[in-house]
């Protein structure tokens, strides 16, 4: 056995032994995926909607079963007066209350305009005038009118809006960060704090090998955790893989060095497992949820982020195999993000050896 | 009561002396007060939109002006085919496609009807209907523009179909500000990660270092230790959400409606309830790396099934049912509640009497957990 092959398998039992954080590292993907999938969907069903009901006529209790019969709304209450409103927002379930004037249906039919008054309650502003436009288009179909242009909306790549389409290359993005740069980052400083490296480090093995050597096992479960994704997301959410694998694996294969990588740089820099912790922490895990377009689109961030963002490896990852997966092209569309990405992985492996030495001198 | 003052004073020593622990006191509800709210919204502005106008009328290029003019939206290019457009697509150049057809000016003068068509790159799926809904909207207002503009009555039949219109009302965030929904939701997190993180690291460290092991042999009660360590970061926690606040009024004008004191009251059990969720953690796990790796399992989780970022009514119902044993979902609902919309401490009854179980729970747990032998 050469001597890098057996400090492979040194690290290899470290990992295994440790049954509850192995157990973690391969569940982990797989409860992401499932949350993600599954619980964070941004389309809005079943809001519960409170009726003032002051006319009351045929017309408003047409419009108000209508209203009620679709997957949007759910009417739960008629309230009496304005003044419940207020009280019915406060207590939070209650998102819109509608407003349907006494002499509303009068109205009807002749030249006079009959408003309807929605009250929402916006403190998630999207959510509210995502609520009135669904409401609007309810209404004016009970109308019976058309409107001037009449838009017809071809949804690409993703005609059912799933969200799973969205998440699935973010939460891959996430996890190898997580897994790659955290933990590599954190084991190597962990054996610098108990003073097994200093030990290790005195012995004839190179000391590239004994530090290669923490990346190999990261390395091999970050592949594991890209096959279980891949998988769940294929056979549960139905996301397909439209582009070529090889292509896929390829990037992130790509990826998964740029983080090892950071997780060398990040362990030459710090002496403490909390200081490398709270840097791969804040440093790379919140940038990565926030800027890396997982959760939210990097074009409405204001300038100052989106150049930030520019920064951050997931960024060109998850670009790239959203492309690749989602919208299926080949390597001519995504090869300046990957040569990008590959920049950053040598700037860290250069940074990260000059580290290395200084210390040791 | 000797024995616990000098324990808090040695837990106080402890955090003061640890300058990242001070640091992240005052850094973190700053950096994540000023970079969050920017980062994570919903809001959509300035969606990439490329034009494949086969018209070429005064009608489509008064369309495109008032498109490229629209803050909603950049004006990428307009092409000759929608084959170049979906180039643009899938280079990811562009996020919609407006086809305008050959005699839209002509379908709209004479008819007072014609047809469109958008493709909306749906890899995003929010991005994409909000996108889409926003330029439905513009487009009917150009068609209503122009017609007002000619003095065109269309011949379709409008009298006899009636007029409804809805008037909406937007009540708390008349502005429809993503911010101000976005920055009380920040604050619980500031409070979950002091509780969550710090707390979880602490006992594991003393455990790695060896130190423990003195405090195992003398003769302190496990539940007066534990309190000692949970005193400290139940203050930190409340310095935080006090810093918290006044950055929130600062940098976004965000004032509490509701009572202060109520806040802090459901702050306070919170906290308490997440110290104690952090040294069970701590207690059950051997090294510092793998209580954080733990931490973060249930952090993650907890925010994600929080609210923080979707809402939970959208959720599917069995997802709902696991936002029932999650604290940080009742305190979003919570501090939502009272900074926007000045709820009352009556109005929360509920979601209190929810938080102080949690509380129980996880520190009784720890407790029992905590075991002098190990």
């Amino acid at each position: 056995m050469t001597p890098f092959s057996a400090f492979v398998k040194k690290e290899f039992l470290h990992i295994f032994r440790d049954k509850q954080t192995m157990l973690i590292l391969l569940l982990m993907p797989v409860v992401q995926i499932l949350l993600f999938g599954f619980a964070i969907t941004t389309e809005i069903q079943n809001t519960s909607v409170v009726v003032l009901d002051e006319c009351k006529t045929e017309e408003s209790r047409a419009l108000v079963e209508k209203i009620g019969s679709g997957q949007y709304f759910d009417v739960v209450q008629y309230i009496e007066s304005n003044r419940d409103i207020e009280a019915v927002f406060k207590k939070g379930e209650v998102k819109m209350a509608l407003v349907i004037p006494q002499d509303w249906s009068k109205n009807i039919g002749t030249w006079q305009e009959a408003p309807l008054q929605l009250i929402v309650d916006a403190s998630n502003p999207n959510e509210a005038g995502i609520l009135t436009g669904y409401l609007q288009s309810i209404v004016s179909q009970q109308s019976g009118l058309t409107p001037m242009i009449d838009v017809k909306t071809r949804m690409l790549y993703n005609p059912q809006l799933k969200s799973a389409y969205t998440f699935v290359p973010g939460v891959i993005g996430l996890v190898l960060m997580l897994i790659c740069t955290l933990m590599t980052s954190v084991s190597i400083v962990r054996e610098k704090e108990i003073g097994t490296l200093e030990v290790l480090l005195v012995s004839p093995s190179k000391p590239l090998h004994i530090i290669l050597s923490k990346t190999v096992p990261y390395f091999v479960i970050a592949l594991i955790n890209i096959i279980t994704i891949i998988l769940l997301s294929t056979f549960v959410f139905g996301v397909p893989i439209r582009g070529s694998i090889a292509l896929l694996f390829g990037v992130c294969i790509t990826y998964i060095f740029a983080s090892l990588a950071l997780g060398l740089f990040i362990s030459t820099v710090s002496k403490t497992q909390q200081v490398a912790m709270i840097i791969s922490l804040m440093g790379l895990m919140l940038p990565t949820v926030l800027l890396a377009g997982l959760l939210f689109p990097i074009e409405n961030m204001p300038l100052p982020l989106q150049w930030i963002s520019n920064i951050v490896p997931a960024t060109w990852f998850i670009d790239m195999t959203k492309a690749i997966m989602i919208k299926g092209v080949g390597f001519g569309f995504i090869w300046k993000q990957w040569i990008i990405l590959l920049g950053m992985t040598i700037l860290f492996i250069g940074l990260s050896v000059k580290r290395f030495n200084i210390r040791l001198s | 009561m000797r024995k616990f003052l000098f324990l808090l004073e040695k837990e106080f020593k402890q955090i003061v002396r640890n300058r990242i622990i001070l640091a992240m006191i005052i850094a973190l509800p700053t950096i994540q007060l000023a970079i969050l709210p920017h980062a994570a919204t919903y809001e959509i502005r300035h969606i990439n939109l490329s034009v494949v106008d086969s018209d070429r009328s005064s009608f489509s290029t008064a369309l495109i002006e008032k498109l490229s003019a629209s803050r909603y939206f950049n004006l990428v290019a307009v092409e000759t085919s929608y084959e170049k457009a979906l180039k643009l697509v899938e280079e990811g150049e562009a996020h919609l496609v407006l086809e305008i057809p050959h005699h839209f000016e002509k379908d709209l003068r004479l008819n007072g009807h014609t047809g469109l068509m958008i493709s909306v790159d749906a890899v995003d799926g929010t991005m994409g209907s909000i996108g889409s809904s926003y330029l439905n909207r513009i487009l009917q207002d150009f068609a209503i523009e122009r017609m007002e503009n000619l003095d065109i009555v269309p011949t379709t039949d409008k009298a006899v179909a009636p007029r409804i219109e809805v008037v909406p009302q937007y009540r708390y965030n008349p502005q429809l500000d993503y911010k101000t929904y976005m920055v009380p939701g920040i604050l619980v997190m500031l409070l979950t990660l002091v509780g969550g993180i710090l707390a979880a690291l602490n006992i594991v460290s003393e455990k790695e270092q060896g130190t423990l092991e003195q405090i195992n042999v003398s003769p302190i009660p496990k539940q007066t230790y534990l309190l000692a360590k949970i005193i400290p970061f139940w203050i930190i926690g409340l310095l935080m959400l006090g810093i918290g606040l006044i950055i929130a009024r600062v940098m976004y004008h965000i004032v509490p409606t509701g009572s202060l004191l109520t806040l802090y009251l459901f702050a306070a059990i919170y906290v308490m309830a997440f110290t104690g969720f952090g040294l069970l953690i701590s207690v059950a796990a051997k090294t510092q790396q793998q209580s954080m790796f733990i931490a973060f399992f249930f952090l993650l989780i907890f925010f994600l099934m929080g609210g923080l970022f979707t809402p939970i009514s959208s959720m599917p119902y069995w997802a709902q049912v696991i936002t029932w044993f999650n604290p940080t979902a009742y305190l979003i609902e919570v501090v939502r509640l009272i900074v926007m919309k000045g709820s009352g401490f009556l109005d929360l009854l509920p979601q209190f009497f929810c938080i102080c179980g949690f509380a129980v729970v996880f520190n009784v747990w720890a407790i029992f957990g905590y075991n002098k032998t190990a």
